[in-house]
């Protein structure tokens, strides 16, 4: 690791930023190398704000549930009083999960190796004979279940930091608050995750699913087949207008603090605003009601760009918050520079009907998820780069430089992609 | 083959399935076509209206797919057009096609009624590409109808016995 990291020193050996030129690159090597997952690690995963889950999936008092992030097991609960928490799901005595089960109502948790208990506010809470232990035996709080050390939340979406000091969640998301607005804004009675998480892993860089999240480049090419679908059932013109339309009807925009975001006006359905001949007479009505009603809540501007712009959104280093056909909330992780964990959720508005819920799911199954006729061959090209960049020695660069010389990039250049590289080139060189 | 199922005078329904075996037979050439990629026939197998749904790994048989996020709820037209897609060069992901092989077993009888016969198994298929083979496991749930003599599909559900899509990564082949 030592020769890597001196090397690595060098200023400009990640990336290449000439905004004259309107040049970018990002070197391969950050794809594969070890030395760089450990520093991602250290650097960026447990200095910045990542997703646990949303407050949805925390409906009553002393609910839990149980999820890696970060590389950690952790327990994310409400307490007796309703509170939410976040600990390490590692027991104080000799370190086994105290929650095995994905999700629960429990009001403490006990560990099943030598039955050591907690309050669902981390206290321990083992009744052990006299004589055993001293008599102020986890008095001091050292044997409470170890707490995150933070965790906060902005419109239902909550986050942890393994950085004690780390700033404000909302100083953190600088523009990309806005835009969970947007998305939290779609239901007068909140959103809620819809049951069913697809956890599924792809033989390559987790950074090359940031790109590919928000990469408006790649849709008519890659996603050729899944168009052609969309072209019957909806009409070969709606189709093509929409795609034609992204030069100049979208944005690729930095938000700041590394998060980035492409928005624009695709042509399938959405769930609010935008009906599909598919959908009916009643889905049309429905879907005009739900439209109505946000006007009404948010005015008429607001509500034409919650309803009738599409909008793929990245927060640094690795929540993606897609307000596309569907919404789906997606987080991953790196186990090795090759191999990633994925875990993706839909998000819904509480109290949609079974037929509007239906259609929904639908649109998102269409295109997203393991079985969709999209994110499969995503996962292809994400793995095929992967195994390109075994050549990285003879061919060292990728090239993000689309659109970098144009005042207002569109939704297919790569400007909302830099916005991450740079902020991760800035972490990264700035903790070395 | 005769029908499968008679209404009687006072509603209720019995129902009379052909043999296990015949069953059985039926999901052996099932599996053919998909080994095979005989996929315009296997689509034939399914009955006008019929449904192929696949939920996350793990979810139970009563899973609903307009309560849950699924990997797959095909209705019919839908599943026309994924076995369109699958036959295009430009599903990348079954480009070059993957190799796969199916093993159909513990084939049972589960009940019946007015849809049809509910017939149950357990799979293990190996879907091997780009020099890697990975392995699904579940077991499915069929209602099989016989319709102008022969055996057709009106629903099929697939599940996955296992915790998630680790390693797998995505069901771009048919289950
Ligand atoms: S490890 Fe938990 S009680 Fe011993
Ligand atoms: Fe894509």
């Amino acid at each position: 690791m030592a020769t890597a990291l001196v090397t690595a020193r060098k200023s400009g050996r990640w990336i290449q930023d000439d905004r004259q030129a309107g040049l970018f690159k990002v070197s391969r090597d950050v794809f594969t190398s070890p030395e760089i997952l450990e520093l991602e690690r250290a650097l960026i995963f447990d200095r910045s704000w990542l997703f646990i889950g949303h407050g949805s999936e925390l409906k009553e008092p002393n609910d839990y549930l149980t999820r890696k992030v970060g590389g950690r097991e952790l327990i994310f609960n409400r307490d007796r009083g309703g509170e939410y928490r976040a600990f390490f799901n590692t027991c104080p005595h000799r370190g086994a999960m105290v929650a095995r089960e994905k999700c629960g109502n429990a009001l403490g948790f006990k560990c099943f190796y030598h039955g050591w208990s907690f309050n669902n506010n981390g206290k321990y809470a083992t009744r052990t004979p006299a004589g055993v232990y001293p008599e102020n035996f986890g008095k001091d709080g050292s044997l409470d279940l170890a707490a995150v050390p933070r965790l906060d939340s902005y419109r239902d979406f909550f986050f942890v930091n393994y950085d004690p000091n780390a700033r404000p969640l909302v100083d953190f998301l600088q523009g990309a608050a806005e835009i969970l607005d947007l998305v939290a804004d779609h239901s007068p009675n909140g959103m809620e995750i819809v049951g069913g998480a697809q956890e599924y892993s792809i033989r390559a860089n987790w950074k090359l699913l940031v790109e590919n999240s928000f990469d408006g480049y790649h849709a008519a090419e890659t996603h050729e087949t899944y168009f052609a679908y969309l072209m019957k059932a909806i009409g070969e013109g709606e189709v093509t207008a929409a795609l034609d339309d992204l030069e100049n009807a979208s944005r690729g925009l930095d938000l700041g603090g590394g998060h980035g975001m492409v928005e624009g006006r695709a042509p399938w359905g959405r769930p609010i605003g935008r009906a599909i001949p598919a959908w009916g007479e009643e889905g049309k009505a429905e879907i005009d009601a739900i439209t109505k009603e946000l006007v009404e809540r948010v005015g008429p501007e607001r509500a034409a760009r919650i309803a009738n712009r599409d909008r793929n959104l990245g927060i640094f280093p690795n929540l993606v918050m897609n307000d596309i056909m569907a919404i789906t909330v997606r987080t991953f992780y790196p186990d090795a520079p090759d191999l990633m964990n994925v875990t993706s959720w839909a998000l819904a508005p509480v109290g949609e009907t079974r037929e509007a819920r239906k259609r929904r799911l639908d649109n998102f199954l269409e295109f997203l998820g393991p079985g969709g006729f999209a994110t499969p061959d995503d996962v292809e090209a994400l793995e095929s780069a992967q195994r390109g960049y075994a050549a990285s020695q003879f061919a060292p660069w990728n090239d993000i430089s689309r659109g970098m010389l144009k005042d207002q990039p569109a939704s297919d250049d790569e400007e909302q992609m830099r916005t991450f590289w740079r902020e991760w080139n800035r972490r990264m060189e700035a903790g070395l | 083959m005769s029908d499968v199922t008679t209404i009687t005078k006072a509603g209720s329904v019995s129902f009379s399935p052909l043999s296990r075996s015949e069953y059985e037979d039926f999901l052996y050439h099932e599996a053919a076509l998909l080994d095979e990629w005989r996929l315009d026939e296997w689509y034939e197998l399914f009955a006008e209206g019929a449904i192929y749904e696949v939920p996350t790994a793990g979810s139970r048989d009563d899973a609903d797919s307009a309560a849950a996020l699924f990997y797959i709820a095909d209705d019919h037209t839908r599943l026309r057009h994924r076995v369109e897609r699958l036959k295009k060069p430009s599903a990348h992901s079954e480009w070059p096609r993957s190799d796969s092989a199916r093993l159909i077993s513990n084939v049972r009888i589960l009940g019946g009624g007015e849809s049809g016969v509910e017939v149950g198994c357990i799979f293990t298929t190996y879907r091997s590409k780009n020099d890697i083979t990975d392995l699904f496991v579940g077991h499915a749930r069929y209602m099989l109808r016989v319709i102008d003599g022969a055996i057709r599909i009106v629903s099929k559900r697939v599940f996955l016995d296992m915790n998630s899509l680790k390693p797998q990564g995505r069901v771009s082949i048919l289950l």
